[in-house]
């Protein structure tokens, strides 16, 4: 296959996300947080979200260990969702996060998807906790889950190999 | 999507400083290289240097001047030893394929390193097609070969060996000399290629008194203009044309000579050896005041490569922990600081810099490195700018990190 090296024409909003992050930042009382991707790929997200008794969003919060897409994506999750019922947070897609943000050049559609993958974990784990299963929660992963822990296993198995490599 | 491009630009302005310090990728070409190119264009020269008329026979001259200068400063025996090319890419990609195909019938057997550059790794790669093997030499913590390995990978089947001089990400400065003798010891016929793209007009580098069959340099990199580059080839040996068409005086590159680039080059080369040392000197002040300033200020970092004497004068690359690289390149970007990354966040192979995995640095360490360089054009002013710039960008995108995959 043959693929050329494009710039990252990041539009504005892009860059005005990733010089001003909205929602920046741990939140100490956060009912629950989720955490999607890997240092060692190069992107990583923390999600952290304060739900209250009606299973509204009433807070979200993120940090990012990535590039300007992925720092931008995050944040725009967590203004997307604030005020949210979870049954509607879980239905945002990660096209739509990529529309929010303007439009992502095609190599970095992954960091809407890991995103959504990280938002989609917290929602999970906020019912777990609760010991509640909604019938509209699908008990099979989401495309968006299951990339983000294809990306994760790629991981492990790199750093196995760098292990495996130093060993040698 | 230009009209992004144009927003991202739109967000520079005002800017009060712009040091650029990403020579690995291109870089500006001093106003005195391009008053050397520009009669070449339109003046004089213009013509086919194998075509009998006037402006032909002067293309022909200049042409010969220029070879005969860029002779000089390499160290050549003779002129036809030069052999010009588009670029340091299409001088490896000539290094390898044209020593593989006129060597098929010796044996099939490359031996390269584990932190060559892509115009290498990626070559010998492709020559698996043909039947060849590669061996890949691993090196130590500071990106020196392990001489010990080279010698057992060379037998009789050893067609080529090509070693950098110089690593272009991490500046080592590798034992050259020796790698030669130990390749040549073991085995004569094997044809030694180097990289020597971030050697010359660096440090001191002499095909002659080096011994090597091969080397590439490259224009660009010694801050003339891009699309030009060389090829040496050691009188006697045998390296094949890998491109048909139309050969003028240049044997081993068809088409028509580019007058005006190869002008360039030399010039550039005249500007980095006039004054050799001074330039050497100043560079290698501010490599060492980049670097220690970045650590002076900036907490969790890692420098990749060697120090001192044994490290290319003009080289920084340091690994921030916990900021990606990408990130980090563009909040430099917007303060006028222009760098690069071994980070992977462009591409979705999810692979960092080869050379910084090869030396040991994890991932996540490469993911976070800055590479670096430094021209005899940069002021202590600049280095100061960029030394102001670096900590506040670092902190930001650390700060947007968090506690993010901080276990």
């Amino acid at each position: 296959m043959i693929v050329s090296r494009m710039p990252l024409p990041y539009n504005p909003k892009v860059l005005e996300l990733f010089r001003n992050p909205k929602n920046l930042g741990k939140m100490e009382d956060a009912t629950v947080t989720a955490v999607a991707g890997n240092p060692l790929c190069g992107d990583m997200i923390t999600f952290y979200l304060k739900i209250n008794d009606q299973d509204i969003i009433e807070k979200a919060s993120f940090e990012s260990y990535g590039c300007a897409a992925n720092i931008a994506t995050s944040s725009i999750v967590t203004e997307m969702i604030r005020g949210m019922k979870l049954e509607n947070a879980w239905k945002i897609s990660w096209k739509s996060v990529a529309e929010a943000v303007g439009g992502l050049p095609s190599i970095k559609f992954h960091c809407g998807v890991l995103a959504v993958g990280a938002l989609h974990r917290a929602i999970r784990k906020y019912y777990k906790n609760k010991g509640v299963s909604p019938n509209w929660l699908p008990q099979e992963s989401t495309f968006e889950e299951k990339q983000a822990l294809e990306e994760e296993e790629l991981a492990k198995m790199l750093e196995k190999r760098v292990k495996a490599a130093e060993e040698k | 999507m230009v009209e992004n491009v144009k927003e991202l630009l739109k967000a520079h302005e005002g800017l009060t400083r712009e040091v650029y310090l990403d020579i690995e990728n291109s870089s500006a070409v001093p106003k005195e290289v391009i008053d050397a190119m520009l009669p070449y264009y339109d003046q004089l020269a213009y013509g086919n240097p194998t075509l009998t008329h006037k402006p032909g026979w002067e293309a022909f001259e200049t042409i010969m001047e220029s070879t005969q200068k860029i002779a000089k400063f390499l160290g050549c025996g003779t002129l036809e030893e030069v052999n010009f090319t588009p670029g340091e890419t299409e001088a490896d990609n000539l290094a390898l394929m044209g020593t593989a195909f006129s060597m098929k019938d010796q044996g099939k057997k490359i031996v390269i390193s584990e932190i060559e550059p892509i115009n290498v790794l990626h070559v010998a790669d492709m020559l698996k097609k043909y039947g060849f093997t590669t061996t890949k030499i691993p090196v130590d913590g500071e990106g020196f070969i392990n001489l010990e390995k080279l010698r057992e990978s060379i037998d009789n089947e050893t067609v080529l060996v090509s070693l950098s001089t110089v690593n272009h990400e991490i500046g080592t400065i590798q034992r050259i000399k020796e790698a030669l003798q130990i390749v040549k010891d073991k085995n004569p016929r094997t044809i030694f290629h180097t990289d020597a793209s971030d050697a010359y007009g660096k440090i001191q580098f002499n095909v002659k008194d080096l011994g090597v069959d091969l080397a590439t340099v490259s224009s660009y990199k010694i801050l003339g203009p891009r699309g030009m580059g060389a090829l040496y080839v050691k009188e006697g040996v045998n390296v094949e044309k890998i491109l048909e068409g139309q050969i003028g005086t240049q044997k081993l590159w068809p088409g028509v000579e580019n007058t005006p680039l190869i002008v360039g080059f030399s010039k550039a080369s005249e500007l980095a050896f006039q004054n050799f040392n001074e330039n050497v000197n100043h560079m290698r002040v501010l490599r060492d005041k980049l670097i220690d300033g970045i650590f002076q200020t900036v907490p969790e970092i890692r420098l990749n490569g060697p120090k001192g004497g044994k490290r290319v004068p003009d080289n920084v690359n340091i690994s921030f922990l916990k900021c990606e690289g990408e990130a980090l390149t563009i909040e430099l970007s917007l303060k006028g600081v222009y760098v690069s990354s071994g980070s992977a966040c462009t591409r979705r192979v999810l692979q960092p810099s080869h050379v910084l995995v090869a030396i040991g640095r994890k991932f996540d360490e490469a993911h976070g490195s800055l590479l670096m360089k430094v021209t005899r054009y940069h002021t202590e002013e600049d280095i100061n700018y960029v030394l102001g710039v670096i900590p506040k960008a670092v902190e930001r995108i650390r700060g947007i990190t968090g506690s993010t995959g901080v276990e």
